[in-house]
């Protein structure tokens, strides 16, 4: 049953957490690209510049989330979303939409997001140095629920923490949020409209261009989302965006491209591939050792891939999903 | 005063002029109808009258006033619908939902315009929750005149309305045209079955290369023997 | 959207009579910052300096290929430069007799062997419907069959490796000429490109951004964590070169000596791309560019010619990079960053001129000047600002100083980025487009 146990949580709790976190950056690149048409690459820094606004809210008011009771980064987030939001409207009026409006094909406006990727890194790292910083300070400190499994051979508990339910919470929020907005709102509509057909968008009416602002704010707001509870999951790194972009992609494409539902799937896709293939089988296979033949030696290590390699996982997807079915697995719109 | 009205209008891509000078004027009770060879400019000439491109001479009036090159949802609060010929619906969005779209900038219309609609074109109300990407061609058009109609237009243009539908669907779309025009929406549509367009027509402009050729009545220009032979397919 | 066209429009008229005052503006402005730079710093230094410069040349090179001419968009150089200083450093470091010497090749081949006999094995599964098994089954055994493999192969791999790692260190090399190891770093660098050009090249541009990104980190990781291959973090050091080097001639002779092949390169570079880019070759690239629709249908192998070029920009961006390491003498897989080698040589080709040979290696020189200048002028600014933030404000600065003056840089170059692309998405030097009757 320890097993069972060490199972739930190395990939079951670790996958839906890396699951959750993924989904929320996919579903932001996904809504940029069915509005703007192309892979916003400084998606990944805008995640991690929301981590980094909580980080200095929580330096400015230590105490609050001790009055609300709830750790301070959380108690910070929502400000932390606006700025994001903010910035992402920001730099799209400085950045992309100048490019737009010279009618430059896609790819010139995905090299300018890499631009953007290096400014936001530089002044992350200007500000906040290269090194981890935890999350939590002040004195406080995250809390880990330990469950105990009410079996007699299981003698582990399931553990959680305290971000990771956050992050489930926030997580299952911004799912039905999203899709309430996406399907019940007059301005969800229009987004959705004019994902479908920007030009017949336009001559409906619909202002495009507010469109597009509404579309970064989310995109700001769930990055924001995303990269602060990532880092209190772990540690606050400024180099957070590169282990993310591409997973988030990855998790983009397969879910198809501009399918907002389909980026949540891949998210979680790409989270417990992820997982599966660094968890160490060999855990699993002790218990039935007796079964295989006595030549077999079960090696210590039997991994698909090291943690190291990590990487790969969201690589091989994106090319097998390439390969196979480049509109991902729900009909993406573009190819 | 005309409903609407264009004068010398001049205009195309790129610095290329496909338009050289076309002069138009359309009532709010009358049907317009653009015809004309391919490449003559019909449908360059609705997208300038929308805002789609840019008009670099000559103006365009509606109500006296001057609308030329004002983008396209400045003209839908002033009262102009207009559909397009290809991809003329949201295929992702529902049917009812294509329709709220129509009525994007008058919100409280939504309600009241949605009964209207669904009378119009009952099919629709049938289908209102089904993606209109999986409508047929001649139910297709129907979204896109009632998505225009929500807005409750004055002025309505239609860019090749009939164009690869069955003839059964052409003269319903004919007869939803005469309707729409008859409640007090000025229509101005570009057709290339030009000999029925022509006979719902009270103004009829035959184009070629960016000009006007004949500007007259429908009935005149399908009996005038020279457009009949040079447009009309003899 | 009309404005470039037009512009295009009067250099069609304006370029073959053109006489080449902003060429020789540039390059003569150019010449006397690099004589500056020699009186001021040393020929050694500036020898040096010329050096990596020209190795840059040949990545932006690489690069210009495939963005100027072709469109494609690689977000990935830096994969390619370490897969060609890889294999320069595999080439020509000594060979290894603590591992030759031992049963550890032999143990090695082995396993290698049965990874292809693995895969041999998978592949004969996943055609077993041809003789009549279920194509569910034949997938379910396929699937088991690569997993269980898989798992077998990795794992003789693995305790190899390990034991590779803790009695040779690592592999060594193979003792060949330095230019060897360029020559099949081309060619791996190339061989990567086939497989992501392959797969991404018939889709949207933003895909190959995408995947190109993604190889590059992971032949990143891989140089860093395959310890017995390449000594991962630990560095292999000294890598020969092909010329005799400073001890036998001294620095600045031996980096002459040095500079005059890589300039020999770019030169025979410099001069089968003008040839391929006049050539019906190159007018279809460009063709297939300027209007796909059109192109294909001509009756143009888009796809094909797309390849081609691609694998084309691979392969230089490899032989650069493996100039580029045996010239720095050092293999360090930690050493190779997006920054330095993906970014810098981005903004070499779009300021020099995408689709221009001479704007690009323009543009290399110019911009690895900027940049190797640019190093301590952060770092006075960032003093600078130091002291008038202690002296007026009282600010307390943070220690690590010099890092956080390289991270101005980063935000720089990507300024840089984004203001080229709206500003002169041309570049300085523009690729002069042609009217071809």
């Amino acid at each position: 049953m320890n097993e069972l146990v060490f199972f739930i949580n190395n990939v079951i709790i670790a996958g839906s957490v890396t699951g959750s976190i993924y989904a929320i950056g996919a579903i932001g690149v996904t809504l940029v690209f069915s509005i703007m048409r192309f892979a916003h690459f400084a998606h990944a820094d805008m995640m991690t510049f929301g981590a980094f606004m909580v980080l200095l809210l929580t330096l400015a008011f230590p105490g609050v989330g001790g009055v609300v009771g709830l750790p301070t980064p959380v108690v910070m987030l929502p400000l932390a979303m606006i700025l994001t939001a903010a910035l992402a409207v920001g730099i799209d009026k400085v950045f992309y939409k100048p490019l737009r409006a010279h009618g430059v094909k896609p790819i010139v406006i995905v090299i300018g997001s890499l631009g953007v990727t290096l400014m936001l890194q530089g002044l992350i790292r200007l500000f906040a140095g290269t090194s981890a910083q935890n999350m939590y300070l002040a004195g406080e400190r995250k809390e880990i629920y330990r469950l105990d499994v009410p079996f007699e051979l299981a003698t582990r508990p399931i553990v959680v923490t305290e971000p990771q339910i956050i992050l489930f919470i926030l997580t299952i929020a911004c799912v039905v949020g999203l899709h309430l907005f996406l399907n019940r709102t007059r301005l969800g509509k229009a987004m959705r409209a004019m994902s479908d057909n920007p030009d017949l968008a336009r001559a409906s009416g619909i202002n495009t261009n507010y469109i597009v602002s509404v579309t970064w704010v989310i995109a700001g707001s769930l990055a924001a989302i995303a990269g602060t509870l990532l880092s209190l999951d772990v540690t606050f790194k400024p180099d957070l965006s590169f282990f993310l972009l591409l997973p988030i992609f990855a998790a983009a494409i397969v879910g198809g491209v501009g399918h907002p539902y389909g980026a949540i799937a891949g998210g979680f896709v790409v989270g417990f591939a992820e997982t599966l293939a660094v968890f160490n089988w060999s855990v699993m296979l002790r218990p039935i050792q007796h079964l295989f033949p006595e030549w077999i030696e079960i090696p210590r290590n039997l991994a698909f891939v090291g943690t190291e390699y990590k990487i790969v996982v969201p690589f091989f997807i994106l090319v097998a999903i390439l390969v196979w079915r480049p509109t991902g697995i729900f009909k993406g719109k573009v190819i | 005063m005309p409903l609407l009205e264009a004068r010398d209008v001049h205009g195309g891509y790129g610095g290329m002029n496909i338009l050289n000078g076309v002069n138009m004027s359309v009532e709010a009770d009358e049907i317009g109808v653009i015809v004309g060879p391919n490449g003559a400019g019909k449908s360059t000439m609705l997208k300038a009258i929308f805002g789609l491109l840019t008009v670099s001479q000559g103006e365009i009036l509606l109500r006296g006033e001057p609308i030329h090159n004002l983008p396209p949802n400045k003209l839908v609060q002033r009262g102009m619908g207009f559909i397009p010929q290809e991809k003329n619906v949201f295929p992702s969005l529902s049917v009812k939902e294509n329709l709220e779209m129509g009525a994007f900038l008058k919100p409280g219309n939504v309600k009241r315009m949605l009964k209207q609609v669904y009378d119009f074109f009952p099919p629709l109300y049938d289908k209102r929750h089904q993606p209109a990407g999986e409508l047929s061609g001649g139910q297709r058009q129907m979204v896109a005149m009632g998505r225009a109609l929500m807005a409750e237009p004055e002025m309505l243009l239609l860019d090749e309305p009939t164009a690869g539908l069955s003839p059964l669907y052409m003269n319903e779309i004919f007869e939803r045209v005469k309707q729409i025009n008859a409640a007090g929406v000025g229509i101005l549509m570009v057709e290339q079955n030009a000999k029925q367009a022509l006979a719902i027509a009270d103004k009829g402009f035959v184009l070629a290369a960016g000009k006007n050729r004949f500007t007259d009545t429908g009935a005149a220009l399908l009996a005038d023997p020279e457009v009949a032979k040079s447009f009309l397919g003899g | 959207m009309n404005t470039p066209r037009t512009e295009r429009r009067e250099d069609i008229v304006a370029a073959p009579s053109r006489f080449p005052l902003r060429e020789i503006i540039l390059f003569g402005a150019l010449l006397a910052v690099i004589v500056t730079i020699y009186m001021m710093m040393g020929t050694a230094y500036s020898t040096r300096m010329l050096v990596e410069a020209s190795c840059y040349a040949i990545l932006a090179l690489g690069l210009t290929i495939q963005w100027g001419y072709a469109g494609q968009f690689n977000a990935g150089v830096m994969g390619f430069v370490a897969l060609g200083g890889f294999s320069a450093m595999l080439f020509s470091v000594p060979v290894n007799d603590a591992f030759w010497g031992t049963e550890l090749p032999g143990e090695l081949g082995r396993v290698l062997l049965y990874g292809v006999a693995a895969a041999l094995l998978v592949y004969g599964a996943s055609k077993l419907d041809r003789i009549g098994v279920p194509k569910k089954l034949r997938s379910v055994i396929a699937i088991v069959l690569a997993v269980v493999l898989y798992m077998v192969v990795i794992s003789m791999l693995r305790s190899v490796t390990g034991e590779i790692q803790s009695r040779a260190g690592f592999i060594g090399g193979f003792g060949l000429p330095a230019w060897t190891g360029w020559i099949v770093g081309g060619a791996l660098a190339g061989a990567v490109g086939y497989f992501i050009g392959h797969i991404c090249l018939g889709l949207r541009s933003d895909y190959l951004a995408i995947a190109t990104l993604g190889i590059a980190e992971i032949i990143k990781a891989f140089l860093k964590n395959s310890d017995w291959l390449t000594r991962g973090t630990a560095t292999v050091s000294p890598l020969p070169w092909p010329t005799p080097g400073p001890s036998e001639l001294g620095f600045t002779l031996a980096r002459a000596l040095y500079l005059s092949v890589t300039a020999a390169m770019i030169a025979v570079i410099f001069f089968l791309l003008h040839r391929a880019y006049h050539a019906p070759w190159g007018r279809m690239i460009r063709a297939i560019r300027d209007n796909e629709v059109s192109a294909s249908a001509m009756g143009k192998d888009i796809n094909r010619r797309r390849l081609e070029i691609f694998v084309l920009g691979c392969i230089l961006m490899g032989i650069g990079g493996g100039a580029l390491a045996s010239f720095n003498s050092l293999f360090d897989p930690n050493g190779y960053l997006p920054l330095n080698h993906t970014f810098l040589v981005l903004v070499m080709v779009i300021l020099g001129g995408p689709g221009n040979n001479l704007g690009t290696i323009f543009g290399a020189v110019a911009v690895y000047i900027i940049w190797l200048m640019s190093e301590p002028l952060a770092l006075f600014l960032m003093q600078g600002a130091v002291y008038i933030g202690e002296g007026w404000f009282g600010w307390q600065p943070p220690g690590n100083l010099d890092s956080r003056a390289l991270q101005a840089r980063v935000f720089v170059i990507g300024l840089l980025i984004t203001l080229v692309l709206r500003f002169a998405p041309n570049g300085l030097l523009p690729e002069k487009v042609k009217h071809h009757g």
